[in-house]
């Protein structure tokens, strides 16, 4: 009786494990580790291994896109450039598309339509530095009314701030106005493009979300002195859906130009003589720089509508600039413009 | 009827208080201030009252008028929360105040103190008395010249906090979850971050990493002190704890009911004691001590008060405000010791916002609410960091050429500034037009060429993108243009840049534009900016059109 006060934990049954549970966590133990031997030890190309001896698994594989060829056969290909004079920016427009043969024969019924004005500077419309609203305005309600287009998207990566050019420049506005949808250039909406044949561009991030599920491509660029590559117009406008560092391209301008006339194959190109910035271009800022063009142009050869646009609305007679040539040479079409033009008064 | 009473009274009871009507304030203020932080942004702000909290600020208005000896704008109406103070005491810290609202929700969110403790806990502490001598500190330096209140003030910091740290935070987490949800073949557009968060592609605050430390750190510091930094710190607190002695209105202990229970301290905000003496200036009229005194022996009253039952001043000695006094008076010298003030020592990075005043007239000014940096569209508005501008003009708003450029027809600075740092002006005064040609356009500073890492003119490769985007016009930058052989034989046609002084306006786009990244080959420095005639660098302008 004395030894039970001795021993207080003596009535005291444990949990114990058995043998077949220690068992079990040696099997669980063992396959694990086995599992693990194969996994780091197996060579490469056995299922699941994780070996990666050249070090490739872990580098970046970005899928680059293709964009498709917008460009659509013309009614006459005789007439590449459609000029309308005369008149207001809606009268003009409507004269130039009527020149190529109505815009209901290129956009046809639920297509999904995308133009890209010129909005680089946060400048007002009569400074001559981004596309006249007006033609926006009168474009996106031809393409939703008359072509019967399903959507309309508006869209530029300026180089000052996005949300204030779209709205200074009045093209914001107008394009939401008239229907369209403005697409504004947030980090997430750029992808890597490749263009087979571009010298600098092959693979470059392009402003890709407004293009998804685009039919057709129109350009809307104001013509515009530049002081590196002589002017801005038709080809030098789809800059504007580049991304990244793209300020480095000016050490070979003629160049990227060239390559930007092979990166999009736009269904019309349309450059907007309404007011031209004659020099202290591409921004401009003093209305004095300006000069009443009076002409739209809108063109299926955009070399060739760039190549009249030159000289006629930029008035610089003999040598047209290198990246006209170059793109020639690309394959985008032709410099020279005589015959294949149709003017309306 | 009295069967009705009978059952809806009690319902009213419970919810017809004056505590629940404080959290409905509450929610109204602080919805309206994240609402401003929010809409203070380029294509959000139609003419909004969008800087309206800072300007109810009296801390603001107090600390400008002895810095500059006028009332700004509309800092005038910072006599509303004085007036709403002498009638009700210190309402504002916890019916208006943001920051208050915060640390009362952390503190209710984190609270799992026992009821013991927590009466402890609510208890007048002497150390309360630091936040008096922080508002001596910050208001003599102020009357000197050095406005260094919004390192603290509630409003200020908050405002801070929320432009510099929180809103890249959203904007970052807003783009992330659009890119998921387009690989989940919904259309990202709809939570295009340039749409929703407040943001350029990518906002950069330089240095906000610690504005956001030292505002986390007060909210930390609930889980230690319940309202540690209302009761220790806050200036505003203090100033409007000076006033609230001779409130109208206050917490009244009625003794003979009073059963010393000690129920009141249970939820106490502002640790006043109003189981004793209620302490009038710390007292924030939270109400929370008469809903739980279980006697009814608490009232907010302005008849029937026992002068017995009150301490309406705050704990100070004399020896204490001596003490501030000296520290403050030391404060505003010291902290200009390093010249980055006055003109010998100039930052040459050291550059203002377009419509800014004259360096020394800016530093009585800004509060540092950061309000300019939110309202950017570019971006170029930074924190100064002790680099640009000493520890006085830390966190004061500098622009920063290399994250972007300042845009040319935007004033939105200075349309948001509430204390007049950066003065109200048009767009046509910005660029000297119309009425302001005589003047001529303001100028943040002037651009200069570095030839020694200048693609064309140091390595034969032709470039000027500087030329390009130059705003003026006549152009700023124009080129020598010589046509050579590189040296690889090809023949080039190098546009060689350089300045027009008289024409350039500082407004750095050459600088954030150049292609020469990390060190640009043409960048901007403050000598030759309009606000300082002491920071001149033509002695006239070539051209006849437009005058320095």
């Amino acid at each position: 009786m004395t030894n039970r006060k001795k021993y207080p934990h003596a009535d005291y049954r444990g949990d114990y494990l058995s043998r077949r549970d220690v068992i079990k966590r040696m099997l669980a133990l063992g396959g694990i580790g086995a599992a693990g031997t194969y996994l780091a030890f197996a060579p490469e190309d056995f299922p699941g291994s994780l070996r990666d001896h050249s070090g490739l698994r872990g580098m970046p594989v970005e899928l680059p896109f293709q964009l498709r060829d917008f460009r659509v056969a013309p009614p006459n290909p005789a007439v590449q450039v459609g000029i309308g004079r005369g008149g207001d920016a809606r009268t003009m427009l409507l004269k130039a598309l009527d020149a190529i043969g109505g815009l209901t024969y290129f956009i046809q019924p639920g297509d999904v339509v995308l133009v890209k004005p010129n909005v680089a500077f946060d400048r007002s419309p009569n400074l001559g530095a981004t596309t006249h609203p007006a033609i926006i305005d009168t474009l996106v309600r031809l393409l939703l009314v008359d072509a019967r287009a399903a959507e309309v998207r508006v869209t530029d990566n300026p180089i000052e701030s996005p949300a204030d050019c779209f709205a200074k420049s009045g093209i914001g506005a107008a394009a939401e106005q008239a229907g369209g949808r403005v697409y504004l250039p947030d980090p997430n909406a750029f992808e890597l493009l490749y263009t087979p044949g571009a010298t600098l561009i092959e693979q470059w991030t392009f402003l890709r979300r407004p293009f998804k599920n685009v039919t057709k491509v129109i350009g809307i660029a104001p013509a515009k002195d530049h002081n590196l590559c002589h002017a801005s117009l038709g080809i030098k406008n789809w800059y504007g859906l580049l991304g990244g560092r793209r300020n480095q391209f000016h050490q070979d301008i003629h160049e990227i130009v060239s390559d930007l006339s092979i990166m999009i194959r736009p269904t019309l190109t349309i450059v907007d003589g309404t007011r031209v910035l004659m020099e202290n271009g591409p921004t401009g800022g003093d209305p004095s720089n300006v000069r009443d063009g009076n002409a739209i142009l809108v063109g299926i050869d955009p070399v060739a509508t760039d190549a009249w646009a030159f000289e006629h609305l930029l008035q610089r007679p003999g040598r047209l600039p290198d990246y006209l040539y170059m793109a020639e040479q690309k394959g985008s079409g032709k410099v020279n413009y005589e015959g294949r033009i149709r003017v309306i008064t | 009827m009295s069967r009705l009473r009978a059952v809806i009274g009690p319902v009213l009871n419970r919810w017809l208080r004056l505590t629940r009507v404080r959290i409905v304030s509450q929610v109204f203020f602080f919805a309206l201030f994240i609402l401003a932080v929010w809409a203070t942004w380029t294509s959000r702000l139609g003419g909004y009252p969008v800087s309206a909290l800072l300007e109810l600020d009296p801390l603001v208005m107090l600390s400008t008028v002895l810095a500059t000896g006028y009332v700004y704008k509309l800092l005038g109406w910072g006599l509303i929360i004085v007036a709403i103070t002498f009638l009700f005491g210190r309402v504002f810290c916890n019916w208006m105040c943001p920051f208050g609202t915060l640390h009362q929700f952390i503190g209710w969110l984190f609270d799992n103190r026992s009821a013991t403790r927590r009466i402890e806990q609510n208890r007048y502490q002497p150390a309360q008395f630091l936040k008096y001598s922080i508002l001596i500190v910050f208001l003599l330096m102020s009357a000197m010249g050095a406005l260094q209140i919004g390192l603290l003030d509630p409003i200020v910091m908050m405002y801070r906090a929320m432009a510099t740290f929180f809103a890249p935070i959203v904007d970052t987490a807003l783009g992330r979850v659009g890119g998921a949800t387009e690989g989940l073949g919904a259309d990202g557009a709809w939570l295009d971050t340039l749409k929703f968060a407040p943001g350029v592609e990518h906002r950069i605050f330089v240095g906000s990493f610690w504005i956001g430390v030292i505002f986390l750190f007060f909210v930390a510091m609930n889980l230690w002190k319940p309202r540690f930094f209302c009761r220790f710190v806050c200036p505003l607190g203090a100033l409007l704890g000076v006033m609230a002695s001779k409130s109208v209105f206050r917490i009244n202990r009625i003794v003979d009911k009073c059963t010393d229970c000690n129920l009141c301290l249970l939820r106490c905000e502002g640790a006043s004691d109003p189981q004793a003496q209620i302490r009038q200036s710390e007292c924030f009229s939270c109400m929370n001590c008469i809903d739980d005194c279980p006697e009814n022996a608490l009232e907010f009253t302005a008849l029937r008060q026992d002068r017995k039952q009150a301490l309406p001043y705050p704990d100070l000695s004399r020896r204490k405000i001596v003490f501030a006094g000296v520290v403050g008076l030391v404060g505003a010298p010291a902290l200009r010791n390093d010249g980055r003030v006055n003109d010998e020592n100039f930052s040459a990075k050291m550059i203002r916002p377009p419509g800014s005043v004259e360096e020394s007239e800016f530093l009585e000014r800004c509060i540092k609410c950061d309000q300019c940096l939110n309202v950017c569209p570019t971006n170029v508005l930074q924190p100064a960091t002790l680099q640009e501008g000493g520890i006085e003009a830390v966190w004061t708003p500098v622009m920063n050429f290399h994250i972007a450029h300042c845009q040319l027809k935007c004033t939105l600075c200075s349309e948001v500034c509430p204390t007049g740092a950066i003065r109200k002006i048009e767009v046509a005064e910005k660029l000297g037009e119309g009425p302001y040609r005589e003047q001529g356009p303001v100028r943040l500073g002037t651009a200069f060429i570095d030839t020694n890492r200048c693609l064309p003119w140091a390595n034969q490769v032709p470039c000027v993108v500087c030329e390009e985007v130059c705003p003026v016009a006549p152009k700023a930058i124009q080129t020598y243009d010589e046509e050579t052989r590189d040296v690889f034989g090809k023949m080039v046609i190098l546009n060689n840049p350089f300045i027009v002084p008289d024409l350039c306006i500082g407004c750095g786009i050459c600088e954030a534009e150049c292609p020469v990244q990390d060190q640009p080959a043409v960048y901007v420095t403050a000598i030759g900016e309009s606000r300082s005639e002491n920071r001149k660098l033509l002695l006239r302008s070539r051209t006849p059109a437009r005058p320095i």
